[in-house]
């Protein structure tokens, strides 16, 4: 049987055409709009409280709809966004670096490698500009220059210094902004705030999505709950790899469940691999700790010149050391983008020159820069980040080099939305890393905060109207319609079904080793015939799982095993896809990195003529999903090889 | 090396509870806590026992869901670390350590060392934030904010909301969780139209959430693992005070 | 408590000045004491003055106790169940013993008017020579009242020591500057009216005042 079958080309992206500057203005005005007194009798779901999430519930509650908020975590404040270290890009140009709404647009589709949507793109680069007003007006603190002004760095992928910053915390203090928001109207009764519960399943009725099953984490409840449209901003799926930088609870349910009911899933393979992430320990280990992209700033990167070489790092003499990201790449040097300096740290690995105990790591040196600015700079800069490396390595990294190795970060792929951010399924829209709509097959640094904030701020509100406009002709229906008891009966057969196995194995012992496969033949290089091994042994593990695991305890009440048991079958599925799309994407591209295909000198080679477009999968409950096309069209930024040299 | 575990044991809220002792052998010392958590979880699900919850995700100190009592200290011995950076290297072979849920009544028990922390979601609701709906902010540099200011809010604003200053204060107070977020807003420009009102809002919830009063002891900041400075409680209490005294909300006060 | 306290604390400043005048002599101590009763005077009649300053000092002390009260009881509820391991507070000895010396000190506070106030527990009582009472009260056969004054005045030592930090910090000190001068300031201030007040009983004690 083959792996896929392929169907139609998706032939409506509800992208406006015209001159590239003009459309999202044109396509608001062109949308519906609903009267501010219909308005709050018109529920909108929310799965997630992120960057996108939260920010989405508070703006569509201060527009007056009603809104149903969840999350797992204990509190909307604890979403994975808070995690975000480095920084968010604006096309503010206060650098006067030749900085300009055009040039975010440019580095954003060349840096995603040109798998990414030019009107999609432009229109984040449009209303980045705005999301640092509404932060600044939120009070979230970023960092100044003496005058009081907004300070900037540079990031990864760019020339121009367009970051902003709030020392290494930028992640959490854009969410406490968008949080404190949430809040606000949490207070004013236009949010329904339901922490600590989890989407189990999306309810579909007449091809709308109508609802969400989800479950009490604490009492164990499942209820139905009813609305006008779903919005999904559940993150990303980078923990299909087990270890990744990704909070423990990060999970592709959500979106999964989702897409079984019909949402094309796009671009499962495209998997961002952060370069600089503190390395493995030992068996143990449960995640992996990203230390900021910013760090590459001041930091050198490099590795000894000899294979084995396990001397001290002090000791190997300067001519000794190869900054191989300075060698290979000059004018870019450490800044390369993610997925060039995750390969080449890789590279200079496999070549027997990786450094530590587990010779998988590059050393990160910041002595240079010390000498340069003084230890006191470094501090400002980057002491939090210096001191969460050495809590977690006993090594003081003021003295001697970071070591650092790559490690899965984010998910450029996700469920497949128009231009509208609504999925295949009317009435579900996706925002955030949920979605796949803004990278392409790699994300550029400090541009997830920005395309989080951005679609939940200022796209979505202005989008989702257009479809709540015609709610009235959508039908009454409660937690009574047969799609919905359905729905519901079916979360409790799964749970009932993960309870009574009852074997031998745990659920993370089948997790971890999903992740080793994944890693193994999925991660930072693919082949054809390791990813069809890969698939196969998916689905051995897979129905194991379904034998032999044990979850322990029951249905009621707070269950942590069942959580995870939910999770981990979902990440199976999930898994097998990626495996697939990276299979049939028979070229190299961002994140998506094929043996098969490089160039002489070990670089991506992208084959534009027969993959220029993005992959959009349709679930069929067969086992061989059914894939769709949608072409990308490059009007603007022409696609090139991707230079960094 | 070697570990003897007392871990309190809660099937449910209205369960009693009680410290059980297990036996964690053959702990490396890169491990980190939660790690070691994770070790015996995996040992009691294979013996048909239920695994302790916890509270963790992010695992790398920033989301503030961990919240274990460590030996009689939040966050447990290591200064300026949340339980999930804490790492085994801060014990040695033979030790027995005591790990208890926080403490407090705002902060009811779950399961086992699961608390449920909503009031302070409660607190922020009353107060902790600027008013400045979607699409109404001005341009970015309209106001400049004096370095100082910015890296003094930028201090408070650090608070991952964990809880650890509750759980440490021989009070059960959560002034300085409170105080941090006043700080943060009241030394910004943004948040002047509001600083009265919030501190007035955000202490009323927190007394109401059924925390202690503050007596200035201390403990809080020595357990915070960001560093949130006691000082943040004397701006807090200065705008209280001015609060209380202006007749906030007469035109021209 | 803030209030209350700085009440209180301005009245043992005064006091403890009070009681330094013993070096000046008996008759110097004896007038002073006398002068107490006829603040005021002509405007006031006789002991009028000692019974408002009185009258503040009780409300304030009640006043105080409420407060500490309140926020006692607040603490116990804040925390139902207690921690089966609990680590010693780390930041400081006087933070951790204001509620029970506070209790001490107020046991002693009675104690103390009885002793030298009223009389009734002096071994001499002569409201005439209040000089000859000090000195008869820490004769040296009488250690053990020596020894529970010094206990109860390091404790009121101990508990000016927060007491007045704390102070400082519910009135809005706000600076981390400020909170080490405040520190401090609450340490010299403890230690100087401990010493303040001690320097008596060791005086009558070595003879130094007969």
């Amino acid at each position: 049987m083959d792996l896929y079958t392929e169907g139609d080309p998706i032939a409506d992206t509800k992208a406006p055409d015209g001159p590239i500057e003009t459309r999202w203005e044109r396509h608001r005005f062109e949308g519906k709009l609903v009267n501010p007194a219909n308005r709050r009798k018109l529920t909108v779901i929310v799965v997630g409280t992120g960057l996108a999430g939260g920010s989405a519930a508070a703006t569509l509650a201060e527009q007056g709809y009603h809104v149903k908020s969840y999350c797992y975590q204990d509190s909307p404040r604890r979403a994975h966004s808070i995690a975000a270290q480095g920084g968010i890009n604006a096309a503010k140009n206060y650098r006067n670096d030749g900085d300009s709404v055009h040039r975010l647009f440019y580095d954003t589709v060349k840096g995603g490698d040109f798998r990414s949507r030019e009107s999609n793109v432009h229109r984040l680069a449009e209303v980045s500009v705005n999301i640092i007003d509404q932060c600044v007006a939120q009070g979230v603190p970023f960092a100044r220059e003496y005058g009081g002004l907004l300070d900037t760095r540079s990031f990864g992928g760019a020339q121009v210094q367009r970051t902003f910053y709030a020392r290494g915390q930028t992640g959490q203090q854009l969410l406490l902004g968008a949080y404190q928001a949430l809040e606000r109207q949490i207070g004013l009764g236009n949010v329904e705030m339901n922490a600590r519960h989890e989407m189990l399943e999306l309810v579909v009725v007449d091809g709308r999505a109508r609802g969400i099953v989800v479950r009490d984490l604490v009492t164990g409840e499942i209820s139905t709950e009813m609305a006008d449209a779903v919005v999904l901003a559940s993150g990303g799926y980078g923990n299909v790899f087990y270890l990744s930088t990704n909070a423990k609870g990060c999970n592709v349910t959500a979106s999964w469940r989702a897409h079984r009911k019909g949402a094309y899933f796009a671009n499962p393979c495209y998997t961002q691999i952060h370069p600089t992430c503190i390395p493995v320990s030992g068996d143990h280990q449960s995640k992996l700790t990203l230390m900021s992209e910013s760090l590459r700033n001041d930091g050198r990167v490099w590795v000894p010149k000899a294979k084995g070489d396990n001397r001290n790092p002090k000791d190997i003499p300067e001519d000794e050391r190869d900054y191989y990201l300075e060698r290979i790449y000059p004018s870019f040097g450490n800044l390369v983008p993610r997925d060039i300096a995750s390969r080449a740290a890789k590279n200079v690995c496999d070549e027997g020159r990786g450094v530590g105990p587990s010779g998988l790591g590059v050393y990160l040196d910041f002595a240079d820069a010390i000498q340069r600015l003084g230890r006191k700079a470094i501090e400002a800069k980057y002491g939090n980040l210096f001191e969460m490396y050495e809590r977690i390595t006993g090594e003081d990294p003021y003295e001697v080099p970071m070591r650092i190795y790559p490690a899965v970060h984010y998910t450029m792929g996700g469920l497949w939305v128009d231009y509208d951010l609504q999925s295949s399924i009317p009435g579900l829209f996706v925002i955030g890393e949920a979605n796949f709509s803004d990278h392409g097959a790699n994300r550029l640094g400090a541009s997830a905060l920005m395309q989080g904030l951005a679609d939940g701020y200022f796209v979505l509100p202005n989008t989702l109207p257009n479809y709540l406009a015609n709610a009235g002709s959508f039908g009454k229906v409660d937690a009574s319609h047969p799609q919905a008891v359905a729905a519901r009966t079916a979360v409790e057969e799964r749970i009932q079904k993960l309870l009574s196995i009852n074997g031998d194995r745990t659920v993370d012992s089948f997790h971890r080793e999903l992740g080793q496969i994944m890693w193994e033949h999925c991660g930072m290089e693919r082949s054809e015939a390791g990813l069809r091994k890969a698939i196969d042994e998916i689905r051995t593990l897979r129905d194991e799982f379904w034998q032999r695991v044990r979850v322990p305890g029951d249905g009621e009440g707070l269950n942590q095993s069942l959580e995870k048991a939910g999770r981990v079958a979902d990440f199976f599925e999930l898994a097998e896809l990626m495996c697939i799309d990276a299979l049939h994407r028979e070229e190299s591209c961002g994140g998506h990195f094929r043996a098969e295909h490089q160039t002489p000198d070990g670089e991506a080679q992208r084959d534009d003529d027969r993959f220029a477009y993005v992959a959009a999968w349709e679930y069929t409950g067969t086992g061989q999903p059914v894939l769709h096309k949608e072409d990308l069209k490059f009007e603007y930024v022409h696609p090139t090889q991707r230079s960094y040299k | 090396m070697n570990l003897t575990l007392r871990i309190w044991r809660q099937k449910g809220p209205e369960d009693k509870g009680q410290m059980v002792t297990y036996q964690v052998p053959d702990v490396s010392p890169d491990m980190s806590f939660l790690e070691m958590l994770d070790v015996l979880n995996e040992r009691l699900i294979l013996e048909g026992e239920e695994p302790v919850a916890f509270d963790h995700d992010c695992r790398e100190g920033i989301c503030g869901m961990c919240s274990l009592m460590i030996n009689g200290e939040a966050h447990g011995p290591q200064r300026g670390t949340t339980a999930c950076q804490l790492h085994m290297r801060q014990f040695s072979d033979g030790d027995t350590i005591d790990i208890e849920p926080w403490r407090a009544r705002a902060f009811p028990v779950v399961k086992d060392l699961v608390v449920n922390r909503s009031a302070f979601d409660k607190i922020i609701e009353a107060g902790g934030y600027i008013t400045a709906p979607t699409g109404s902010a001005p341009e970015a540099h309209s106001a400049p904010v004096a370095k100082a200011n910015a890296d003094a809010a930028f201090e408070s604003a650090a608070c991952i909301g964990c809880g650890a200053c509750v759980a440490a204060c021989p009070n059960g107070s959560g002034m300085l969780f409170t105080a941090a977020k006043i700080t943060q807003l009241s030394l910004l420009p943004q948040g002047q139209p509001e600083r009265y009102t919030r501190v007035i809002g955000m202490v009323d919830a927190h007394d109401e959430a059924g925390f202690g009063g503050c007596t200035n002891i201390g403990e809080c900041a020595a357990a915070c693992p960001k560093g949130i400075p006691l000082n943040t409680i004397g701006r807090l209490n200065r705008d209280f005070l001015k609060a209380t005294t202006k007749r906030a909300g007469t035109p021209g006060s | 408590m803030a209030v209350t306290g700085i009440i209180l604390v301005l009245f043992l400043i005064l006091h403890m000045l009070g009681n330094l005048k013993i070096f000046t002599g008996e008759t110097s101590f004896d007038h002073y004491a006398h002068w107490l009763r006829e603040i005021g005077t002509p405007l006031l009649p006789s002991t009028w003055y000692l019974w408002i300053q009185r009258t503040v000092l009780v409300v304030a002390v009640l006043a105080h106790i409420t407060s500490a009260t309140v926020l006692a009881m607040r603490a116990r509820a804040a925390r139902p169940v207690p921690y089966a391991h609990r680590k010693k507070i780390h930041v400081n000895y006087a933070a951790r013993t204001m509620r029970w010396g506070g209790v001490i000190i107020l046991l002693f506070v009675i104690y103390h008017i009885l002793d030298l106030t009223t009389g009734h527990l002096n071994p001499q009582g002569d409201p005439a020579n209040p000089y000859g009472n000090v000195v008869a009260d820490f004769a040296p056969e009488r250690w053990y009242v020596t020894l529970f004054y010094v206990l109860a005045v390091v404790t009121i030592g101990f508990h000016l020591r927060h007491g007045a930090f704390s102070a400082f910090r519910s009135l809005g000190q706000q600076t981390p500057q400020g909170e080490r001068r405040a520190r401090t300031a609450a340490l010299v201030f403890a230690v100087v009216l401990t010493a303040g007040y001690l320097v008596v009983p060791f005086a009558v004690l070595t003879g130094l005042v007969a």
